[in-house]
């Protein structure tokens, strides 16, 4: 178990500076950079300009500018945001509680009905039921979430007038009940397409678990149908959705791009666009590493609580 | 080029008054808009909320660092400046006790020495007294090396700074420069003792809890989403009336006027209605929706230091053959304001006499037949060996510019020139390619004028044009000796009336050269909720929030 940590700890940290130095890569050859929001201002000087590229570090070769910034990350510093220079870190945590509540619920919903159709799905296979949900799956995974949002909004905002058409909460009204009004539709819409993806895995992983020796052992012994379901192929069909939801969690962090924007929620997904709109590198840097870290946390805490439900799976 | 002396007389009684504003006599005649009258003994308890919504967020909240023009709503609500401009583009006394100027002995005769006297009565927010200190402070922090400031032009020639009493300060100016007085209506006051004690003013914790002097205190602000403040009730100035003042952040234009429609936004700032939806929202009940001309000019900006724009006779062509009414009314639906000029039409310095563009496409054929730009074998004119071909370009996805730039396109066709387009996302159009004249030809909205002051030096002056080693934004590359002179001469001169004539001289050799192709002055649909009175356009700020201070809701 200790050498699976390590070993995996050391593979994560190469991926860590390899994603880095990908990403510092990419943003410093767009061409254009921190400065062109002033390129239109009439006040705004070759000279000022100048200027402020030299208090930001940015007339320094790109590789300087890389190790200083891999540097300080390394002792803690974060770096400071190039457009209101507020520490990057408290940027992210600014932002990160609209999108956990946002994906948060929108993943509780997505993993209940997920499982629950999918499960349906495989224990009454090629029934009316099944086929309608891999209907609705594909077509859910195929329409844009964008699209889903414009109609949610179309429908329950503007035509019945049921449902908020935006924005996290009403100015001035902080209640609870607030927050989860506003919350229905953007959580609906984002959890669409993961219901589906929830429920096409889960129906795979039942049919195999049915089909399984130990199942038809069960039934030789007389168990219920249900007490099978419950005890023998639910509890090995979740087994590969744990590494599912290992790959899926670091979303919940990290937003969503399009239903934010959509849905004028100002979670990480907006703060992302907005700041590669205004190249502010640091920032931009700063998510980039917070998400690659996620993604490698989750996926190893997914391998060990694998390993830790199922005695059969050993960690070498 | 034939030259007409400039004694025309367009002066009107509204130019008159404007003048003896100008001239010191504010006070007397122009309408007390920032002083709270001083007989005024009741003050009423600000009441209500309004909520202005804007497509950018608003992140920099300390005035004096770089920042875009959406942050100006916020700082012209939780600060003061020592001057601000009116809509009439006069300048009024705000922190400062009177408007500088020559006739009162604010600033000398040789325009070096300034004096300004202080209103003794302003408190921060925090209840500090404001003082000669804090002026002192904040010209020191704009020329910091260290400090990420916002335009050092103006600032940098100041020297020599000495508080003479809680009330009063003086400076020097390295050179006489008229224009400061203008710089300083954007220029807001930062407060000396919490900013001092700060190692590192940009990363300083005011930044992201600003302490002013303004209508409006800081309150709080849910990143992403809005800024949330609160009335002064000790404010010196006249209001403000509304108890809380909101800034919402909604990045979609067309979510942003939804809602403007349901209700859920009370006034649209920056950037405003889009001109797609002017027709409906004119028809909204219970909302004020209106047409105002901005400070910027919509334009097809041409690279002077391109072969193809060199010869005067093709620029002239161009022009002829732009429809700019068909444009402005088919394209734009209707917002816009046909211009010849540079300067915003509600300028003191704006030139109403300059010669109306035509469209007409025989004589912009003939033009460049006269020029000796003859037809190719592919149709497209040539002269030694330069084609009349061109590239624009513009930011993606502006729609309507994209419309225009296909609808050029296709009348330049017709005089034998080719238009290619190429658009580029904004990060990369206003970087080095527009700055290092780097483009063909651009379409573009420029604003000429800083803080509202009719030198347009950084734009129009030789030594503005970076390509070429210069400092400035004379992104076009134009040049010309008579409009260098002027404009030196203007940015010395302090008479208002004096320097009309220099800049109206300076508008007729620019339309005469035309070094970019005037489209229409820049127009904003402003849309408000019915009730919301005290609201006042202003062309010569960058934010229809300049003055929240004086919104109140009708009873």
């Amino acid at each position: 178990m200790r050498g699976f940590l390590l070993n995996r700890l050391s593979q994560s940290l190469v991926l860590l500076v390899i994603v880095s130095i990908i990403g510092f890569g990419i943003l410093n050859l767009l061409p254009g950079g921190p400065l062109a929001q002033f390129g239109l201002d009439p006040g705004m000087t070759q000279q000022d300009i100048e200027r402020l590229k030299g208090l930001l570090g940015l007339d320094r070769p790109i590789w300087i500018q890389y190790l200083d910034w891999a540097w300080r990350l390394v002792h803690g510093d974060w770096g400071h945001s190039f457009r209101d220079g507020a520490p990057v870190l408290q940027v992210i945590g600014s932002h990160l509680f609209a999108t956990l509540l946002l994906m948060g619920s929108s993943t509780v919903i997505a993993i209940s009905v997920g499982a629950w159709i999918g499960i349906r799905g495989a224990t009454r296979r090629y029934s009316l039921f099944d086929y309608l949900a891999t209907v609705g799956a594909m077509v859910a995974l195929s329409v844009p979430t964008f699209w889903f949002g414009l109609v949610g909004i179309y429908v329950f905002s503007l035509k019945l007038g049921w449902l908020p058409a935006g924005n996290m909460s009403e100015i001035g009204d902080d209640s609870i009940l607030g927050y989860l009004h506003h919350l229905i539709l953007p959580s609906v819409v984002l959890s669409l397409v993961h219901v589906a993806i929830w429920s096409r895995y889960m129906r795979t992983a039942t049919l195999d678990a049915i089909s399984q020796d130990f199942v038809k052992t069960a039934r030789a012994k007389g168990l219920s149908e249900r007490r099978i379901l419950m005890k023998h192929v639910v509890g090995n069909a979740l087994l590969p959705m744990i590494t599912l939801a290992g790959m899926q969690l670091p979303s919940i962090l990290t937003g969503a791009l399009v239903t934010e924007t959509v849905f004028t929620w100002p979670g990480m997904g907006r703060l992302f666009l907005d700041s590669l709109g205004y190249s502010d590198y640091p920032v931009v840097m700063g998510l980039l590493m917070f998400s690659a870290l996620l993604v490698i946390l989750c996926n190893l805490i997914a391998d060990v609580v694998v390993a830790l439900v199922d005695p059969r799976i050993r960690l070498a | 080029m034939t030259r007409q002396p400039t004694t025309t007389s367009n002066y009107s009684r509204r130019d008159a008054l404007r003048m003896m504003a100008i001239g010191g006599a504010a006070s007397l005649i122009a309408p007390n808009l920032l002083g709270k009258p001083a007989f005024a003994g009741t003050t009423t308890k600000p009441t209500g909320r309004v909520v202005v919504g804007l497509s950018q967020e608003p992140t920099v909240f300390n005035p004096l660092m770089a920042h875009i023009e959406v942050d100006d709503a916020v700082h012209f609500s939780v600060f003061d400046a020592l001057v601000r401009m009116d809509p009439e583009g006069v300048l009024q006394p705000n922190l400062a006790a009177e408007v500088p100027s020559q006739k009162n002995g604010g600033i000398s005769e040789d325009g070096l020495n300034w004096r300004v006297r202080l209103r003794d009565d302003v408190h921060w927010h925090d209840g500090e007294p404001f003082t000669a200190e804090d002026v002192k402070f904040t010209l020191e922090l704009i020329t910091n090396p260290k400090f990420r400031a916002w335009r050092t032009s103006g600032h940098s020639l100041v020297e020599d700074i000495k508080v003479v009493s809680p009330t009063e300060i003086t400076w020097r100016m390295k050179e006489a420069f008229a224009p400061y007085l203008s710089f300083l209506a954007e220029t807001f006051m930062v407060p000396k003792h919490i900013l001092e004690k700060e190692a590192d003013p940009n990363t300083a914790a005011f930044n992201q809890a600003p302490i002013g002097t303004g209508a409006f205190k800081w309150n709080q602000r849910v990143a992403g989403d809005h800024i949330e403040l609160v009335a002064n009730p000790d404010y010196v100035g006249d209001g403000p009336y509304v108890e809380q003042l909101v800034f919402k952040y909604i990045p979609d234009m067309t979510v942003l006027y939804t809602q403007f429609k349901s209700g859920d936004v009370d006034l649209v700032d920056q950037s405003y209605i889009t001109a797609d939806h002017y027709a409906e929202a004119r028809d909204l009940p219970d909302r004020v929706v209106t047409l105002e001309t901005g400070a910027s000019l919509e334009s097809i900006y041409l690279n002077l230091g391109r072969p193809q724009f060199k010869d005067l006779a093709v620029r002239q062509a161009l022009y002829a053959a732009m429809d700019r009414k068909a444009i402005v009314d088919t394209i734009y639906y209707g917002v816009g304001t046909l211009t010849e000029t540079f300067m915003p039409k509600e300028s003191y310095y704006y030139n109403p006499n300059l010669p109306v563009q035509e469209f007409n496409l025989d004589r912009a054929r003939q033009i460049l037949d006269e020029a000796g730009w003859v037809p190719g074998p592919d149709g497209i004119r040539a002269k030694d060996g330069v084609r009349l071909s061109f590239t624009n370009s513009t930011t993606s996805g502006n729609n309507l510019r994209e419309q225009t730039q296909q609808f050029l396109q296709q009348t330049f066709a017709e005089i034998g020139v080719e238009m290619k387009i190429s658009n580029l996302p904004p990060a990369v159009m206003w970087g080095e390619f527009w700055l290092k004249s780097q483009f063909d030809t651009a379409m573009v909205g420029v604003t000429y004028l800083i803080a509202a002051d009719p030198d347009a030096t950084n734009r129009l002056h030789t030594k503005a044009i970076a390509a070429q080693g210069g400092h400035g934004s004379n992104t076009g590359q134009y040049s010309n000796p008579e409009v260098d002179a002027l404009l030196e001469k203007g940015a010395r001169i302090f008479d208002p009336e004096e320097r009309r004539g220099i800049y109206n001289r300076v508008q007729e050799i620019v339309r005469h050269d035309l070094p970019f192709l005037p489209l229409s002055a820049l127009t904003n649909v402003l849309g408000r909720k019915k009730g919301l009175d005290g609201f006042e356009p202003n062309a010569n700020t960058r934010t229809a929030s300049w003055h929240a201070a004086g919104w109140k809701w009708k009873a």
